[in-house]
């Protein structure tokens, strides 16, 4: 079915629904209030936009989309939702990012793989309600009993005498019933879903291709104009002296001012707030190339500030030291690791580094702010809209219903617009300047400002018994933490907070004895979440070392984690993964890989899995090793367990995604800090997959009626180890820090003398 | 300060402003065609590709003085309807996920095709691998674009 829902701009939606007379608005069941909110007739043919869904008598559906639209097919997704239950056609539904409207509008933001697993009962109860209510205005207006009507594609259609209305021509009668709740409606069986399971085309797909999608840095406002801000390099340092006198000569240039920094309070001891800016100087100018070009004529001085001395070899020798100091917590501790290491009857020990890496989405950060007498606009591609009018509400004085922020498209985010530093910055700059301004960050700005993911050591020791079955499992997780950059530095002493190990305490491997324990290394580097967050790097650790024991036990790394993943592993809270999912998608990407089929010489296959945000995943990476280029991956078999696979054409698309996202850091992006700063600048130096690198990608789906699971991350966790393991299967080198150096694999290919020898483990780190 | 005339998707205008000054500023802030892209400013990502008489160029590092009377085409201008095979082959193959590089993969693309109707992989590979996507929809470019030389042939 090639059905093509619609999108719609906000300013069209209102002149729709005023010249469309009465409306029935129905709002989402809230599971937080544990009742629906009042359904909202509309007033004098307008729109009352306390509300999330509108049908007006021209048969027109309109979803108020709470969450941003970054690529990962939420408008699609929750249009396919309403759209099962309303029981209308799909391709006729209009979509419209919903306003920034206090205590209605709670949720416009997205986070933890959750889009659609918050619109799974909200979205489909809404749809349900609605069509309750035409049922009924139908019934009453035929004088006939409600059982007797049934629904089909936007009608009401009574039966026994074959008579039909259209939700359209039912919407006035409908929108003066009573309130229907939530709970009154029952939504549909599986068995019955006619959308939900069918691999439907987004419906941002049309505006995506011919140039029209419109994202942050494509607003326009009447008058307004461009600004750059020449930062700060040097984290938690700050300006000294600037002279401007050049900068200002440069046609064009309206103005030159210095901004100063926003949190970066003792980032370096660990403490912070939800907001660091670097400070440094706004140059604003009639367009963008104006202001870059004056930018790049400041003469400026910084003051390095109390990180200036940090280097990434610096941080390296802290975070070895961290690896065996006294822990600030303790995530796991189960039987006695300690002692089941001294029994086990052979001992495996391995340290395991991934250091910074950035998002890099396409799209730059930028935001246009226009402050004007009691009230500010802001337009920004943003991961949370109401964090930015919150926090703008607080820095400006103003009440919150005076601060009107407009969601647009992001172009990727990836977690980093879940951050509001260049909302905040935007502000800054605007309030200055009598106009509508657009701050916009260069690719520079971005490499070198972001909150990068944190670098993390790891250091694993585990225990095989005579047998080789795993007696034993130490993990010691050192990182930058994240935690305490938006919570208190105490955050990292309470064992119940383990976000910093989080990945890691979901171990789903039977073993008796397992301590999982935490030490923190301080930067003064930003670091925040980064697609699947500290799953990202715990996986590679304990899936590689997985991989290392099976080869101490001499097992077959995929039947040595099957025989590993039975009932007894299951974490006794019974809130961890599920083994029987574990082994479902390992087998089946297994199966489908070919696991154990001859491949060419010089090739390797890995596997790994790993379960986040409520789905399992597991890959098996095929690699090839050349004299010239060092490493290939050639191919990725994926098997993925998300519950109910709303689109299942989106969930493959999430998946490949997360494969080509997961393979920079593997490859080759990595950010190195000297003189407490960024050293890489643009996309020569921080090198980020391209196509010719980019792997065949098969992505197989476990059939399951359960709700919905995440799919935007997961699928980033265990495909480093996957490629690493491959890396081990194709030349006997344990790839132990990331990115893999192919110098390094060169020369031990080299000292190999070719393809690996059976039972060899070269290990090295960079 | 002189006044230069660009013919942008058949229409004409007269442009003020440096000469040195990168076509793609002057696409997005002074012409108001914002389909082109901003991504790196140094001609890495691809993200500004536009044709000049037909042949892809980054309009990142094109000074718009150097212009002078080649047509530029940029993605507004490929179709009025969204029908040229390469875009239908971009939407029957669902490549966009974020859709911020996606101007610049087609207008690459169509520029290639162009020059070869019928390419390998590895053509495609080695002329693709300059538009960097960060969505990672790489796979799904591949296969829109032998999808859309297919249909061509």
């Amino acid at each position: 079915m090639m059905a093509t829902a619609t999108e719609v701009g906000r300013r069209e939606f209102l002149r729709l629904s005023a010249s469309a007379g009465a409306a029935l608005v129905v709002s989402f069941y809230s599971p937080a209030k544990g009742r629906a909110v009042q359904s909202q007739p509309t007033q004098n043919g307008l729109f009352t936009p306390n509300t999330w869904v509108c049908i007006t008598p021209d048969n027109q559906v309109t979803v108020l989309v709470e969450k941003p639209e970054m690529g990962q097919g939420q408008r699609t997704t929750e249009a396919m939702l309403l759209a099962e239950e309303l029981d209308i056609d799909f391709s006729t539904i209009r979509i419209e990012q919903a306003p920034t409207i206090p205590d209605i509008y709670k949720s416009l933001s997205t986070g933890r793989s959750g889009g659609t697993r918050a619109g799974w009962e909200s979205v489909r109860k809404a749809g349900a309600q609605a069509r309750a209510m035409f049922v009924i205005a139908a019934a009453q207006q035929w004088n006939v009993d409600k059982q007797e009507c049934r629904t089909q594609n936007g009608a009401v259609i009574h039966a026994p005498t074959g008579r039909r209305l259209t939700y359209g021509e039912l919407v006035e009668a409908a929108s003066k019933l009573p309130e229907i709740s939530a709970g009154a409606v029952s939504l549909k069986e599986p068995k019955d879903f006619r959308f939900i399971g069918k691999p439907l085309p987004r419906v941002d797909t049309p505006s995506k291709t011919d140039g029209s999608a419109g994202f942050g840095i494509d607003v326009r406002v009447p008058d307004m104009l461009y600004a750059v801000i020449a930062r700060c390099p040097h984290f938690g340092g700050k300006l000294e002296n600037f002279d401007a006198t050049a900068a200002k000569k440069i046609s064009g240039v309206r103005a030159v001012f210095p901004v100063p920094p926003l949190g970066f309070l003792d980032i370096c001891g660990y403490g912070g707030r939800n907001l660091n800016t670097a400070g440094g100087v706004a140059v604003i100018a009639d367009s963008t190339w104006a202001a870059i070009q004056a930018r790049k004529a400041l003469k400026l001085q910084w003051d390095k500030g109390p990180g200036g001395n940090e280097t990434t070899d610096s941080l390296r020798s802290v975070l070895e030291r961290q690896g065996t100091a006294a822990p600030t917590f303790i995530a796991l501790d189960r039987g006695d690791a300690g002692k089941g290491l001294d029994k086990a009857a052979k001992k495996i020990e391995a340290t395991y580094e991934l250091p910074f890496t950035a998002h890099a989405t396409m799209e730059p950060m930028n935001t246009t702010v226009h402050v004007r007498d009691r009230e500010i606009e802001i337009w920004s591609p943003t991961q949370w809209a109401n964090v930015i009018q919150d926090e703008i509400a607080t820095l400006s004085g103003l009440p919150k219903n005076k601060v009107i922020v407009h969601m647009t498209l992001s172009g990727g985010s990836f977690g980093r617009r879940a951050q509001w530093d260049y909302a905040a910055e935007a502000w800054q700059v605007a309030r200055q300047v009598k106009k509508p301004v657009q701050l916009l960050w260069t690719r520079e700005d971005d490499i070198q400002h972001d909150f990068y993911r944190e670098y993390s050591y790891h250091r694993l020791l585990g225990g095989l018994d005579t047998q080789g079955k795993i007696v034993a499992w130490s993990h010691r997780v050192v990182s930058t933490p994240i935690r305490p950059v938006f919570d208190s530095p105490e955050s990292l002493k309470d064992p119940q907070h383990s976000a910093e190990v989080g990945g890691a305490d979901s171990l789903p491997y039977f073993c008796p004895n397992i301590r999982l324990d935490y030490a923190p290394a301080p930067s003064a580097v930003p670091r925040a979440w980064w697609r699947s967050v500290e799953s990202s790097f715990t996986a590679f650790a304990v899936e590689c070392f997985v991989d290392e024991l099976a080869h101490a036990a001499a097992r077959d790394p995929y039947e040595f984690r099957m025989d590993l993943l039975h009932e007894d592993s299951k974490a006794p809270s019974g809130d961890g993964p599920d083994t029987r999912k574990f082994r479902g998608v390992l087998q089946l990407a297994a199966e489908k890989a070919g696991w154990g089929k001859r491949l060419p010489a010089g090739w390797g296959r890995g596997i790994a899995c790993h379960w986040s945000f409520g789905s399992y995943v597991a890959h098996v990476a095929e690699v090839s090793t050349e004299k010239d280029s060092a490493v290939r991956v050639r191919r990725v078999v994926t098997a993925v367990d998300c519950g109910t696979a709303v689109n299942p054409d989106g969930v493959r698309a999430m998946a490949e995604g997360a494969i080509n996202f997961a393979l920079t850091p593997v490859l080759g992006g990595e950010i190195t800090i000297k003189d407490g700063a960024v050293e890489q600048s643009n996309f020569h130096d921080y090198q980020v997959l391209r196509l010719n690198q980019a792997p065949d990608i098969e992505v197989h789906i476990m059939p399951s009626t359960d709700p919905p699971s995440g799919m935007g991350e997961p699928g980033v966790p265990p495909l480093a180890p996957a490629v690493a393991n491959a890396i081990f299967a194709a030349t006997g080198v344990r790839v132990r820090r990331l990115p893999v150096d192919s110098r390094l694999l060169q020369e031990s290919l080299y000292q190999l003398g070719g393809p690996p020898r059976s039972g060899e483990q070269i290990c090295f780190r960079g | 300060m002189a006044g230069m005339n660009l013919l942008v998707n058949s229409k004409k205008y007269e442009i003020d402003g440096a000469p040195e000054t990168p076509l793609l500023w002057v696409l997005r802030d002074t012409i108001g065609l914002t389909g082109t892209k901003f991504g790196c400013g140094m001609g890495l990502c691809g993200a500004c590709t536009v044709h000049l008489d037909g042949d892809a160029a980054r309009s990142c590092q094109t000074p718009v003085g150097s212009v002078g009377a080649k047509k530029i085409t940029t993605i507004e201008g490929l179709s009025t309807d969204r029908s040229h095979p390469v875009q239908k082959a971009w939407i029957a193959e669902q490549v966009p996920q974020c859709g911020y590089c996606q101007s610049g993969q087609i207008m690459q693309a169509v520029a290639f095709l162009t020059k070869n109707p019928h390419p390998t992989r590895d053509e495609i590979d080695q002329a693709m691998s300059g538009n960097i996507c960060r969505c990672g929809t790489y796979q799904r470019i591949r296969r829109a674009i032998q999808q859309a030389a297919t249909d061509a042939a």
